[in-house]
């Protein structure tokens, strides 16, 4: 291999996410000290606060006697009342950009219609890591995020007591407004934007976090802030930035990760109309940034997609990937069979423990690769200008791009101007910035403006695949049904032969960590076809193996699959106290209870009908889901009911966290039922949406109940927890109906369909 | 020159190609981004716009095809200050999460409300099964429809 796979940044990126969900690490980096906390006052433009991170000592400049402001701010409070809230992360249809601005909202005690929600520009000495990805984004901001808005609401407060000539303790706030209580006064927060701007700023220490019952805004259903602007078609997205004078590009890359492009049908290309430029971009290898390709500049998007359609590129693909789905599945089998590579994890005696056992019981389970798909296609437009290069992302990790086009094009990092657009989907693929780094090559080498299109066919070729992988399941039951054993033996892939790719069982899955004889093992098989982060990577396949064994034991056992879930769970206690990303078993019991208590659990089904259930913890948050399913002879599923439950500790945006809720469900319903990606010679054989059957309405499930257990916990992230116990629910579900297991993913491999 | 009456207002667009898919002239030559690229294929339906009010896919198209047919895209729908009642509800509704395939949704949605005032659930699943939605918002979709179908109670 003569390039560099995705497998480091990604393993760097997931190691972030970790150490992230690490709650007494990650307030740590994230709490502003006191002398990072900069204000920027200006007479006659109201108050403004910047939270810097500890490592910058240094002010950033505010424009002296201008409403204008370097966007280094999370809270402006204009003298005419506006208030604006700038969001750091990237909107990807999480709902970051409602919910973080309802965090700084709620310790501000503004008025929610008040506000007007800016979206910050990318810059590490402000902000930190800007990026969406892990289900980071919230726990990783709680703290920051009140501490901005109280320390706003306590200034504001210290001004009204100023005017009026009171102490500031007998000031209250709300909605937008100062009163004197004794007095009945009021000042509303604009009228005080002035005075505000010269208070001192309060000692944190000294700032008073509401508690949990006082919340009027966290917690409530609040609609999208872009809602409007969606619905009536308003330029929201990367692809719809224009400027003026703007370019359009098309890229083609070899469809076997690694080829090079030898030559290509120039003279003919150039000849089409429209065409203004085309050119082979030799890249950096580096399969994250700039692969070779060939590039197409044109006057109009269809022109240049008309072109890269009419190109003949001769590829060296020498070194390019030649990998085999059906090859390496075959060989998987194989491996399955064998003794695993190694034991990332390995609790006791399970070889000794299985010798005692009463019953031994034996299974394998597989699932195929699959894509991410996010509607919006890969895009980024750029605009070179020598000295600098202006950028409009739409990403998950902004920061990580602007730093790899700034090392790509050895400019520093203050003159790689990064504006993060809306983004139409992530699901993990805008997790790598290829696009980023793709058109900022591309723009060093045209005048003005360009824009780079991705076609969905370019989508579905370069995507950061989930890898497909197997499992074989090995436990020990005791004479009473317990389960005392329990072995997982992964086979994956690894790009570097060191490490198994983004996606494969992760460490401290559940049980291992519950159990005195218990291990997990790993063999890899190598692989060039890139892979990476998918919605809960890891945990959204080893769930369906895990969970679907544990229901397998239970059967074995002759004992009910929740008694039998709950006894491995053991007594309650958190397996890590000092941190968010350890699984707590009680909390998780309460959440099996919960769902097993809305699917009806232990109601007599009829013929054909069967209830499932899964539980699983991720991302620090604990989800069970329940499945209520029909089967009939042709093994065509009808849907009834799911229901899930999790405690993600307090709900932000109770709209958009059940919104992510019934996504993760249709999601996990979609990619179990029907979706695979195959690939032989290294290249992906689907090419377009007809060929990747993504639900839609008319088999999406439609009766789906979520239910949040609002515990005393910091609240952490609800994109991806919820995904993982979906599928072994309804394979659950399935052989309650059937007396059929599923094995695999997707379901239809078996012959089952919706 | 091709002539093009979209959301009311006649054009004439010289140097476009009539093989052009409307999507492109769209997007590109008239600045109407609304309506989205998806797939390029009629698959997705993203790019859905109404030809003298039938839903079309924009994508697959040629706009020397549509001829005197009227062409509504959501940025004929309705506007901020004067929305239709599919937008009213879809706001109410918190529908959109990534937001990209809305534009289309409406459009399939509006064309529907159109042909059958009050749609079953199996009529709503029928003529939205086209709009493909990544995030799955399709529980929210059939809501805010019939919630329009009822005379906008939720």
């Amino acid at each position: 291999m003569n390039f560099i796979p995705a497998d480091r940044y990604i393993a760097d990126l997931m190691a972030e996410f970790d150490y992230a969900m690490d709650s007494q690490k990650a307030s740590a980096r994230t709490e502003p000290s006191r002398r990072s906390i900069l204000k920027f006052g200006v007479a006659g433009a109201g108050l403004m606060l910047a939270f810097q991170l500890p490592t910058d000592a240094k002010a950033a400049p505010a424009a002296k006697g201008s409403k204008e402001f370097a966007p280094n701010v999370y809270v402006r409070v204009a003298p005419d009342g506006a208030i604006v809230i700038v969001s750091k992360g990237p909107e990807i249809g999480q709902g970051l950009k409602t919910a973080f601005p309802m965090i700084i909202a709620e310790e501000l005690d503004a008025n929610w219609d008040d506000i007007k929600v800016e979206q910050a520009m990318i810059n590490q000495k402000l902000y930190g890591t800007q990026g969406a990805g892990g289900s980071t984004s919230i726990p990783l901001n709680w703290d920051l995020l009140r501490k901005a808005g109280a320390t706003a609401r306590a200034m504001l407060v210290s001004a009204a007591a100023q005017q009026w000539k009171v102490p500031a303790s007998e000031c209250v706030t709300d909605a937008s407004v100062v009163t004197h209580t004794p007095t009945k006064r009021t000042l509303k927060y604009g009228e005080l934007a002035n005075l505000a701007a010269t208070q001192p700023i309060p000692d944190e220490k000294t700032l008073k976090l509401k508690p949990r019952a006082e919340y009027k805004l966290i917690g409530t259903r609040k609609g999208g802030v872009d809602n409007v602007k969606v619905v009536t078609g308003e330029p929201l997205f990367g692809i719809d930035v224009v400027l003026p004078d703007m370019v359009y590009a098309a890229y083609e890359k070899c469809p076997a990760t690694g080829g090079k492009a030898v030559s290509f049908n120039e003279a003919q290309i150039k000849a089409m109309p429209g065409i203004k430029d085309a050119f082979i971009v030799d890249g950096n290898g580096i399969v994250t940034e700039v692969m070779s390709g060939v590039a197409i500049i044109a006057d109009s998007t269809w022109n240049a997609f008309k072109a890269k359609n009419a190109l003949r590129v001769v590829w060296d693909e020498s070194t390019a990937s030649k990998d085999s789905w059906t090859g390496s599945r075959a060989k998987a089998h194989e491996l399955l069979k064998k003794t695993p590579e190694k034991f990332p994890e390995k609790n006791g005696d399970v070889d000794a423990t299985l010798k005692t056992a009463a019953k031994v019981v034996e299974s394998s389970y597989e699932y195929a690769f699959v894509s991410h798909q996010p509607l919006e296609p890969q895009n980024c437009t750029a605009w070179f200008r020598g000295d600098e290069i202006e950028m409009w992302a739409p990403t998950q990790q902004p920061t990580r791009g602007q730093l790899a086009v700034a090392k790509m094009l050895g400019l520093p990092e203050e003159k790689v101007l990064v504006h993060q657009t809306r983004c139409g989907g992530g699901f993990g693929r805008r997790l790598m910035d290829d696009y980023m780094s793709e058109v900022a090559a591309i723009a060093t080498r045209v005048k003005g403006p360009v824009k780079l299109t991705w076609t969905r066919e370019d989508d579905f070729k370069h995507d950061f695949l989930r890898a497909g992988g197997f499992h074989q399941m090995t436990a020990g039951l005791d004479a009473n049904g317990k389960l005392i054993a329990w072995r997982n033996h992964n086979v994956t892939y690894t790009a570097d032969n060191k490490a198994p790719v983004a996606g494969s069982m992760r460490a401290g899955e559940f049980p291992v960590l519950l159990m005195a004889n218990a291990e997990n093992g790993q063999t890899m098989m190598p692989l060039v076809v890139p892979c990476g982060p998918w919605r809960a990577p890891g945990s959204n396949v080893t769930a369906f193996a895990n969970q679907s064994f544990f229901h397998e034991l239970s059967v074995a056992a002759g004992r009910d699959h929740v008694e039998f879930l709950l006894e491995v769970l053991g007594e309650r206690r958190h397996l890590a106290p000092q941190t968010s990303g350890a699984l707590n078993t009680g909390r998780a019991a309460d959440v099996i209870k919960a769902a097993a208590e809305r699917i009806g659990w232990g109601k007599a089904q009829p013929k054909g009908r069967g209830l499932g259930l899964a539980f699983f913890f991720c991302h620090a948050g604990h989800f069970a889901a329940a499945a209520d399913v029909s089967v009939d002879a042709n093994k065509r599923i009808t849907i009834h009911k799911v229901a899930v439950v999790g405690d993600i500790g307090p709900i932000v945006n109770m709209s958009g966290s059940e919104a992510q809720c019934q996504g993760a469900v249709t999601d996990a319903v979609s990619t179990m039922m029907d979706l695979k990606i195959g690939f032989e010679n290294g290249r992906v054989r689907e090419s377009n949406l007809h060929e990747y059957p993504i639900v839609r309405m008319d088999k999406a499930p439609m009766n789906i109940e979520v239910h949040f257990i609002q515990s005393e916990n910091s609240p952490t992230g609800v994109g991806e927890p919820a995904l993982p116990p979906i599928a072994p629910a309804f394979a659950n579900a399935i052989f309650a109906a059937t007396g059929e297991r599923v094995r695999q993913m997707p379901f239809s491999a078996q012959g089952f369909s919706i | 020159m091709v002539k093009l009456t979209v959301n009311g207002v006649e054009r004439a667009l010289d140097n476009v190609d009539p093989s052009t898919p409307l999507l492109w002239v769209l997007r590109d030559t008239l600045g109407l981004v609304g309506t989205k690229f998806g797939c390029g294929i009629a698959q997705c339906g993203a790019c859905t716009v109404h030809l003298d009010g039938q839903p079309a896919r924009a994508c697959s198209v040629p706009v020397g095809s549509i001829g005197t047919q009227a062409v509504t895209t959501i940025e004929g729908l309705g506007t901020e200050s004067k929305l239709h009642a599919l937008q009213q509800a879809w706001i109410d509704h918190d529908v959109p999460q990534c937001g990209y395939c809305q534009a289309g949704q409406l459009m399939s949605a509006a064309a529907l409300l159109k042909d059958k005032p009050a749609p079953t659930d199996a009529d709503i699943d029928t003529a939205m099964a086209g709009n493909l939605c990544r995030c799955g918002t399709y529980i929210r979709i059939r809501q805010a429809i019939h919630s329009v179908a009822k005379g906008g109670v939720a």
